[in-house]
């Protein structure tokens, strides 16, 4: 009994894991491909048209 | 969980990051600056005695290393965002299906997330030199978003679905991007050579091919000795 209460908890802590790991990866992304503002657009410029970013 | 998901994506996404960096100065990075001497108007295909014609030969990388350390720096950050996503497929794929994760099965992760996010959306939105004039940018973020999704939807699909009418449910999901098609011009304004950009497209896939396979390489490989240690 007291196995598969750890287990259940393991597996919610791991749902949690992935929406926290996946808005992170989203937030790099945008900043590395989508951003418009300026100064990221032109920093990143190279990155995005290697990459294929459709970014302008 | 999470900490072994974000350093085995760190990890990875330098490694292909760096490594994809450094293919891209040697074959992307140029003819992008080549690219640049006819949006600038440096050098003008189209209009030698009525033949299209113009000079080949890439400009050299020269010292704008703040320019290309940015380059360095933000494949690094891609890598590692893609990393990131990838990690999670893997992490769930294995929570809901039993499916071991190894560095050589890390090798097909990563080829099926060059397909889905590179290869997918290029069919509809080649890679595009600078200066190439291309449709109304939300619609074709929309489309290369919509196509991302689906791609990414259609593999799992077939990957870890049941069954024929999984497999073409899979192969009809990959398809409907497609069908409907991208936003494009009804016009063709290029004003570079066209052998310049169809190398340009070529060169940078295959480059984006190489780094998402070590992502997905190393992205295994790290999360499996994470969890061992």
């Amino acid at each position: 009994m007291a196995t598969k209460t750890a287990n259940i908890a393991a597996v919610r802590s791991n749902a949690g894991a992935f929406i926290l790991v996946t808005l992170v990866g989203l937030g790099l992304l945008t900043v590395s491909g989508m951003a418009q503002a300026t100064v990221l657009h032109d920093a990143a410029h190279d990155q995005r048209h290697a990459m294929a970013f459709p970014c302008h | 969980m999470t900490k072994n998901l974000v350093s085995s994506a760190v990890f990875a996404g330098l490694i292909a990051g760096l490594i994809a960096a450094l293919l891209q100065f040697v074959f992307v990075i140029p003819l992008l600056l080549e690219g640049e001497l006819y949006e600038g108007g440096e050098r003008v295909h189209f209009l030698v005695d009525g033949m299209t014609q113009s000079e080949k030969g890439s400009p050299a990388l020269g010292n704008d290393w703040a320019r290309h350390l940015m380059t360095i720096g933000f494949n690094a950050v891609t890598y590692t965002g893609y990393g990131l996503l990838l990690l999670v497929a893997m992490g769930v794929a294995r929570e809901r299906t039993g499916t071991q994760i190894t560095a050589k099965n890390g090798l097909i992760w990563g080829l099926c997330g060059f397909i889905a996010i590179q290869l997918a959306p290029a069919m509809g939105l080649p890679p595009e030199l600078p200066g190439t004039p291309a449709a109304e940018l939300a619609p074709r973020q929309m489309w290369w978003f919509l196509t991302i999704i689906a791609s990414v939807i259609g593999l799992l699909v077939i990957a870890f679905g049941r069954g024929v009418a999984m497999l073409l449910v899979g192969i009809a999901i990959l398809l409907l991007p497609h069908i409907i098609g991208a936003p494009h011009l009804d016009t063709y304004f290029g004003i570079a050579p066209p052998e310049l950009s169809a190398e340009f497209v070529t060169v940078s896939m295959g480059v984006a091919a190489v780094g998402w396979t070590l992502l997905g390489y190393f992205a295994a490989y790290f999360f499996e000795r994470g969890e061992t240690a």
